[in-house]
């Protein structure tokens, strides 16, 4: 009991220090919530660009790009480059020094990431209801919702995989979460569909969870598919996080116990 | 009881820029055939020039390293097989004062008192308290640590230590680059808590006025093997030729102890 109450209390810990560090960052909170604001109409505008019928679900069809695109991306990057953020800063070695297990410290991050990606996506979602009359008379939002928590375990899982690099190298690793990271967004059909990637790149999309989860949700948004004809795709999403997640964490285990054994949990490099 | 003890450890490093792909040079011994038992309640003074190997010697201690061979107990724990209960008993203060620098102390130790699973208002009262005897003014407590001095955030790191009431004390010279008073004022709390809480210390220092002050037994650290270990007197004593523990490690280094040019291995 006592041990599960200092679990809490250490996850409780992560996830306030982050909102700490936002606070103090605040400034640069704000340019980026513009910057995502303002890409995600800019990339929505697109779909106005041609008139004639089927405007308004071009739109729709980009705007659902670049919010669930806002939604993952920061959720991956957030999880990826926790240990970068405490290597830059050497807390590295304060944090994992203390008795707390690492799969609580992981949970913390991943709880701070999902609701701070939350936040993030409301400010775009807000920005596309300002500047755009959408067609969501027969959408489904909820079962977009549905889709959206499913996707996030296979996200929170490749976010725990991409957190293993930087904690081998700050800068590289940092450089390699950046790379799978535009992968994702190539191949994923963020903006188009999949089937016009050239046929190799198609062969990578079905390895994406992003590809699944578009699909449904534009289907759930655009042509008001109900929830229970998603299940088989929701199913596929939670099992591949069933599969990621742990995946993830035996490998940040195993990345960790390497870094022990040969002192790279040291300050710089 | 015994706070440590160490039979036999050796650690060694593949050299910075070597990949293990293509790997060029040799390992680096940073430490060999370590050997020595510490009992509860004491304070064990490392001194060794840079590279010598202390730091590493003491992040072996705190879990943060694992040695290649040899074993490590700390009140019984061996730092390899049960890590956990070994972080439960100890808590580190380094060279480098490591915050997130733009949190203020309080946010640095509140996020510290988390993850050690003890209630904020608790630790927040306690880290107080800390603070207060060590002389940092309450108005600092709210502000961002980059706009502290380095003997502050210093004094910080000693709280956050502190703050977990940690049996065994790891301080990896703690008064390096602090200003006089401020390297006193921690010096006489490190006294104070091992008179108040009989806390068993290990401290790593460049310092031979802070080793005879506050050790009751040093080793001395050359290219990772103790080439002494005896009470600071009797080190003196054997080695100093007159000059006292300055002597004694001039003689078994061959290191000016005053050169704290880089940061140790």
């Amino acid at each position: 009991m006592i041990s599960l109450r200092s679990e809490g209390r250490a996850m409780g810990a992560v996830i306030s220090r982050n909102f700490s560090l936002i606070r103090r960052y605040l400034g640069w909170e704000v340019v980026f919530a513009f910057y995502n604001a303002v890409n995600a109409l800019t990339i929505a505008l697109i779909g106005l660009a041609e008139p004639g019928p089927g405007q308004g679900e071009r739109v729709l069809y980009l705007a659902i790009g670049a919010l669930l695109w806002n939604f993952l991306s920061v959720l991956f990057f957030e999880i990826s480059n926790s240990v970068m953020w405490e290597r830059w800063e050497g807390t590295i070695e304060y944090s994992f020094m203390a008795p707390v297990r690492r799969i609580t410290y992981l949970l913390g991050v991943c709880a701070y990431a999902v609701v701070y990606g939350l936040a993030r996506t409301l400010v775009v979602l807000l920005g596309i209801f300002l500047l755009f009359h959408l067609p969501l008379a027969h959408a489904d939002i909820g079962g977009a919702l549905l889709v959206l928590a499913a996707a996030s375990l296979p996200f929170i899982g490749l976010g725990l995989l991409g957190a293993i690099m930087p904690m081998l190298s700050a800068e590289r690793g940092a450089q390699a979460t950046q790379v799978i990271q535009g992968v994702l967004l190539l191949v994923s059909g963020i903006y188009y569909p999949i089937t016009v990637l050239p046929h190799w790149l198609q062969t990578v999309a079905w390895f994406s969870p992003a590809t699944y989860t578009l699909t449904a949700v534009r289907q759930a948004v655009l042509q008001g598919t109900a929830p229970g004809a998603l299940l088989t795709t929701m199913l596929g999403l939670l099992g591949a996080g069933l599969i990621l997640v742990p995946i993830g964490l035996w490998a940040f285990h195993i990345a960790e116990r390497y870094a022990l054994r040969t002192g790279k949990l040291k300050r710089n490099g | 009881m015994l706070a440590i003890e160490c039979i036999d450890v050796a650690k060694s490093f593949r050299p910075e820029g070597d990949s293990p792909f293509r790997r060029k040079r040799g390992k680096v011994a940073a430490l060999q055939g370590i050997s020595f038992a510490m009992p509860e309640g004491e304070c064990f003074g490392i001194l060794g020039p840079n590279g010598s190997g202390k730091s590493t010697l003491i992040r072996l201690m705190c879990t943060l390293l694992l040695p290649d061979s040899g074993q490590m107990r700390v009140f019984g724990r061996d730092v390899v097989t049960a890590p956990q209960e070994v972080r439960r008993l100890i808590h580190r203060v380094s060279v480098e004062a490591s915050f997130f620098k733009k949190l203020s102390a309080q946010e640095n130790l509140d996020y510290a008192a988390g993850l050690y699973g003890l209630d904020r208002q608790t630790a927040r009262r306690r880290a107080q308290e800390i603070l207060d005897r060590l002389g940092l003014p309450r108005a600092k407590y709210r502000a961002p640590l980059e706009e502290m001095s380095r003997g502050q955030q210093q004094k910080v790191a000693i709280a956050r230590a502190l703050l977990t009431s940690p049996t065994l004390l790891l301080l990896d010279e703690p008064t390096t680059g602090l200003d006089p008073r401020s390297r006193r004022d921690v010096q006489a709390f490190v006294e104070d808590i091992r008179r108040d809480y009989r806390a068993s210390i290990v401290l790593c220092t460049h310092d031979m006025q802070e080793a005879q002050r506050l050790c009751d037994r040093v080793a001395v650290l050359r290219d990772g093997r103790f080439v002494a270990l005896d009470t600071p007197e009797e080190l003196a004593a054997a080695h100093g030729g007159g000059q006292g523990l300055e002597g004694a490690f001039l003689a078994l280094t061959g290191e000016d102890p005053n050169d704290e040019g880089e940061l140790d291995a």
